[in-house]
């Protein structure tokens, strides 16, 4: 364990994937330093989310490796299943949010908690998301189906915190959400990582995210174009035309 | 008769039936909820508890544990209990290892390929059925013609519970199908709302992918929905081979029918709408049979299923249609 303090918590190195005949990803890499905010840019189709399910074990990779806190858990030969993987500490909010629309918040919640066996944990990572996360709290009896989209998004990410991280993954956090929502959502993914929690943050408002994270990478039609800090893509020219609608 | 009794009477066949077929339909709904299959062979995996229930009965030497005077009187409900375990392991390992080779396969195929391969599998079990029909076993008996149908030994005495005076009959059978049905349906609601394996399985069907995301290794979940669906089938197989004293190899295919649609009916994909629609169901039947005539029972069952699909096409207790992302 201790060999990887040297190197980045994920690595992501020239995966390939796709559907069927399709190829989505053709080789992308990417890394996640421990404790950071680490983005990928990008616009629609551009296999963001292929990433993130590749990672999370979803979507087998075809070439390439993913590396986890120096352990390889994904390769065209081997691939660790993605229900095994949230026990090591690999969580993702999806594209989507995909809570469960039959079960209360509170149980939604608690199916993040699914793999856990540490009761006092799990009471104390409750309190965090109530604490971060109030509405939360005062709806915890009503369905999942029933909340807003904004409210659906704090339970996505409450429902990870559960899963106890050592990197979150967010999909598209801010997408069909009001701005202030947005706003309340950024803030809080900004206080879990200054507690110490390593993110990995997919978006498509590519000025928020960039702002809010440490280092970024630019996704296009299925290849990583541009790798730097986050405040130097915000700089940069053709970031900023192309993603940032300037120029 | 007076018309009290005739109504009484209709209302107890109709409650026996339906229990029967809300185990059925609960296997249906369960698969369909967590995998989106219509499981056509779920009818006939019903058929083989049947015979797998008659030969144990004949393994055992039906004669001697029939009779009462060698044995004490709750041999019949120990005899029934084996039945209804054994059948229900049965069916429900065949329900697993039919998932296992031939759906599972099959599971991002598009639908209509999972369906034919349903039907496919449902003409094997027919066939199963038919073969061990004609297997040459002296239970099995009516001659050698494998179709005929089977006589199923009366396990429970045939008196009338409610005297001998009495018009309207209740039978140890129809107490019988109680005691099993009734408990069996509150034990997969408690495991399903409140064990670790239920919740995984609530969550499988509600959004498999969050689901795989929360930690859920779904395919154990997927083989556990089969299991405890096949087991469901085998256990009402032995009860409505001993209500009927009767099998043959298209039993399943009344009895799927009548339990297909009493999952629509209640809304597929929802347990107590199974089950709700197994005992309305059974009821229509029943009152359909004593009131208009037996011949016109089907119409008026699917006419009912027609009219509530019409104005209600989720079904009773159904969920609009599901969200996908």
């Amino acid at each position: 364990m201790s060999t990887s303090s040297s190197r980045p918590l994920l690595e992501v190195r020239g995966i390939v994937a796709g559907y069927g005949s399709v190829e989505v990803l053709h080789q992308v890499s990417v890394e996640v330093p421990e404790g950071e905010i680490v983005t990928l840019i990008g616009g629609n189709g551009a296999g963001k989310s292929t990433t993130l399910m590749c990672i999370s074990g979803i979507v087998p990779v075809r070439a390439g490796e993913i590396h986890f806190a120096g352990e390889c858990i994904s390769s065209a030969t081997s691939r660790v299943r993605a229900d095994k993987l949230v026990g090591r500490g690999l969580v993702q909010v999806p594209e989507g949010r995909r809570i469960f629309p039959r079960m209360t918040v509170l149980e939604n919640l608690m199916m993040g908690a699914f793999s856990r066996n540490d009761k006092a944990g799990v009471a104390h990572d409750l309190e965090r998301v109530y604490s971060l996360f109030d509405i939360l709290k005062s709806r915890s009896g009503q369905l999942g189906g029933t909340l807003s989209g904004g409210e659906q998004q704090m339970l996505a990410i409450g429902r990870a915190i559960l899963s106890k991280p050592r990197l979150l993954m967010m999909d598209e956090p801010s997408m069909g959400i009001a701005p202030l929502i947005v706003t309340r959502i950024f803030d809080a993914v900004r206080e879990l990582n200054r507690e110490g929690l390593t993110i990995l943050l997919v978006e498509q408002n590519a000025r928020a995210a960039l702002r809010l994270a440490h280092h970024g990478s630019v996704l296009e039609t299925g290849r990583v174009t541009l790798t730097d800090k986050a405040s130097r893509l915000l700089d940069d020219p053709r970031v900023r035309e192309a993603y940032l609608g300037e120029g | 008769m007076t018309a009290t009794e005739v109504f009484l009477q209709q209302v107890i066949y109709g409650l026996s039936n339906g229990m029967i077929i809300a185990l059925v339909a609960l296997g249906y709904t369960m698969v369909y909820g967590i995998v989106e299959l219509i499981n056509f062979a779920h009818g006939d995996v019903f058929t083989l508890g049947g015979f797998l229930a008659l030969t144990i009965v004949g393994a055992l030497g039906a004669a001697a544990v029939l009779n009462p005077d060698t044995l004490g009187d709750s041999s019949h409900w120990l005899l029934l209990a084996t039945l209804v375990i054994g059948a229900g392991l049965f069916c429900g390992g065949l329900n697993v290892l039919i998932d296992r080779v031939v759906y599972k396969p099959l599971r991002s195929a598009p639908k209509l390929t999972q369906l034919v391969a349903a039907i496919g599998v449902s003409f094997i079990l027919v066939n199963i059925a038919l073969f061990w029909g004609g297997a040459p076993m002296k239970i099995l008996g009516n001659g050698n013609a494998a179709a005929a149908s089977k006589n199923f030994p009366e396990i429970l005495e045939g008196s009338n519970l409610l005297g001998e005076e009495s018009n309207v009959v209740l039978r140890l059978e129809d107490l019988a199908i109680f005691a099993v049905t009734i408990p069996l349906m509150i034990g997969l609601t408690l495991f399903v709302k409140h064990t670790r394996l239920g919740r995984g399985m609530r969550a499988t069907a509600q959004n498999p992918i969050a689901a795989k995301l929360m930690g859920i290794d779904t395919d154990r979940v997927i083989s556990a929905t089969f299991l405890i669906g096949g087991f469901l089938a085998g256990a009402a197989s032995v009860m409505w081979s001993v209500y009927n004293n009767s099998i043959s190899f298209q039993m399943g295919f009344r009895a799927g029918m009548d339990a297909f649609t009493a999952a629509v009916l209640g809304g597929i994909g929802s347990l107590p709408g199974a089950m709700i629609g197994g005992v309305l169901i059974g009821l229509i039947r029943s009152l359909s049979d004593g009131y208009i005539e037996t011949r016109w029972t089907n119409v008026v069952v699917f006419g009912v299923l027609i009219l509530i699909l019409v104005f209600r096409p989720s079904g009773l207790l159904g969920l609009k249609q599901r969200e996908k992302v």
